[in-house]
């Protein structure tokens, strides 16, 4: 299993996301003022400057908007993982999310941009949240 | 030139060496003050103005401050990553135009080479530390600095069919320059790089790739070094040593990942338009462009925000050796760059240091009767939350 860093809390902004994430959902907040999408969440919103803000539920599915494959990590947790993608998602719903496109046999030619994928949640062999990531539709 | 004049830079000082065990960052920041101040033909006791961005083990300009034993009248604390020394240059320029002091110093210094600073393929964020808004939604994919830009790269060759053939004109015009350059071929020497010689577009491909598509040739070196430089007002530059050089536009602007935003376009959109419009000049005038070259990309997307060319045709504008100082047209990065010179981390003050030893006739790839540079610094991280902060300087 895999030992991706946990998300540090208490970190008001994004743990209501993480909870969701534990419970097997992919939650964004949006904008109750303005009805803008605001992500990476916040506590405000960006374009508007409200405080009232609701959480829905991703559908999860999305495209990649860019990618790379880190060849070289000197970070605990990636130094044994070989080359792994890290990409922009653009979900359906309208938010853009850091993450990685796993599940294919070779990152380096298995990727494109606007390819169509997928969130799963990915169990770590260390710590309580599972981490979102994506794979080819 | 219809300008105001208020402001000029009037000293200078590089600190020579890239590789500097035992000598700590606030050493290379005070010889490098004293060193500068000498070239302006100034001392110590003249300085009433303190900018500094937090490095070495000052904190900022408080802590500097009490450390030069001064008491300056303007003390300013711009930390905005590598573009802070364009911040801080405007700053200055606006704080001694308004009358509020009449020597500033800025200055650098920083041991990551002999740190062992792994800048680029350490992840974004250092381990430890409580979460934050953007680490905890970042740090658990594992992207480097350098993944980080070459996000940027791959949408730029996916969107205009830029290609690393064209993008490493760059790396090799800068190498070029670097070969002339005493102090950056000691650079590579010391610090070991493969071949301390000219290279071709060909060995740009033929080197390892870090982070897709980024290759070893288009990453910028980590090394030690620093430098400062004395910004001062029109009736202290008429006295200085040196012809002063100029201020006559700036621009600062921030930019970070939006829902649905253009992963291609750089805070410099913002902050070059500004200081063009403020010094009255356009492009095609600029002999001299000095920019941001923590990797190939990041000179190709400020290139094209900065209006040199249009968006997505920068592959062809700067391909084989076209902005080789050598060649007609504008001149990129004569120093060696973050390239092919130096890299502590922060090189922003390297861009203006530079320009203004073109601006003097001093440098190394000199451009013949250069008139106009542009200095601009890209801060943060290019395919994240970054900045844009653009200077225009001018020959007497």
């Amino acid at each position: 299993m895999p030992k991706r860093p946990q998300p540090r809390f208490p970190e008001p902004n994004s743990q209501p996301f993480w909870e969701g994430v534990r419970e097997g959902e992919l939650r964004y907040p949006t904008c109750d003022a303005c009805s803008e999408v605001v992500f990476y969440p916040r506590l405000h919103c960006p374009f508007c400057g409200s405080r009232e803000l609701s959480w829905k539920v991703s559908r999860g599915e999305g495209s990649v908007y860019t990618y790379s494959v880190v060849r070289q990590n000197r970070m605990p947790g990636f130094i044994e993982l070989g080359a792994y993608s890290v990409a922009y998602i653009d979900l359906d719903e309208g938010f853009r999310m850091l993450s990685s496109v796993v599940g294919v046999d070779d990152p380096t030619r298995d990727i494109h941009i606007g390819q169509r994928v997928k969130v799963e949640f990915e169990p770590q062999e260390e710590g309580d949240y599972p981490i979102p990531v994506f794979r080819p539709i | 030139m219809a300008q105001e004049r208020s402001a000029a830079i009037v000293g200078i000082h590089e600190y020579p060496l890239r590789v500097a065990p035992g000598v700590s960052a606030m050493d290379i920041k005070i010889d490098s003050i004293r060193a500068a101040l000498d070239d302006a033909g100034l001392s110590w006791g003249d300085i009433d103005a303190v900018y500094d961005a937090g490095d070495g083990e000052a904190g900022g300009g408080l802590q500097l401050s009490a450390y030069l034993g001064l008491r300056p009248r303007v003390i300013d604390t711009t930390q905005v990553g590598g573009s802070s020394f364009e911040f801080q240059a405007a700053h200055a320029w606006r704080d001694i135009a308004a009358g509020r002091c009449r020597v500033a110093i800025l200055s650098y210094g920083s041991t990551s080479a002999s740190n062992r600073v792994a800048i680029g393929t350490g992840s974004m964020r250092a381990m430890g530390g409580a979460g934050n808004w953007q680490s905890n939604m970042e740090l658990p994919y594992g992207s480097t600095l350098i993944a980080n830009y070459a996000l940027v790269k791959q949408r730029h060759m996916h969107e205009y069919g830029t290609t690393t053939e064209q993008l490493a004109g760059i790396s090799v015009a800068t190498r070029r320059h670097a070969m002339r350059n005493p102090d950056a071929v000691r650079a590579m020497t010391d610090l070991e790089f493969v071949g301390v010689n000219e290279i071709t577009a060909q060995d740009v491909l033929e080197s390892r790739i870090v982070a897709d598509p980024l290759h070893l040739l288009e990453c910028c070196m980590i090394s030690d070094g620093g430098g400062a430089l004395v910004i001062a007002s029109p009736e202290v530059a008429r006295d200085a040593r040196k012809p002063p050089v100029w201020i006559i536009g700036s621009g600062e602007a921030t930019k970070y990942r939006e829902n649905g935003g253009d992963i291609t376009t750089s805070a410099g959109a913002q902050s070059g338009p500004a200081a063009f419009g403020q010094a009255g000049v356009s492009p095609d005038e600029i002999d001299i462009a000095m920019i941001y070259d923590s990797f190939t990309i990041t000179v190709a997307v400020c290139l094209e925000d900065l209006g040199f060319c249009a968006k997505g045709e920068v592959g062809e504008f700067a391909a084989g050796d076209r902005l080789a100082f050598d060649r007609p047209g504008l001149a990129l990065n004569t120093d060696g760059g973050g390239l092919s010179s130096n890299h502590p981390g922060m090189r922003g003050i390297f861009l203006l240091l530079e320009s203004v030893r073109q601006l003097r006739g001093e440098s190394h790839s000199q451009v013949p009767g250069a008139r106009l540079a542009v200095a601009h610094g890209n801060g943060g991280s290019l395919g994240g939350t970054h900045t844009g902060g653009t200077v225009i300087l001018a020959k007497d």
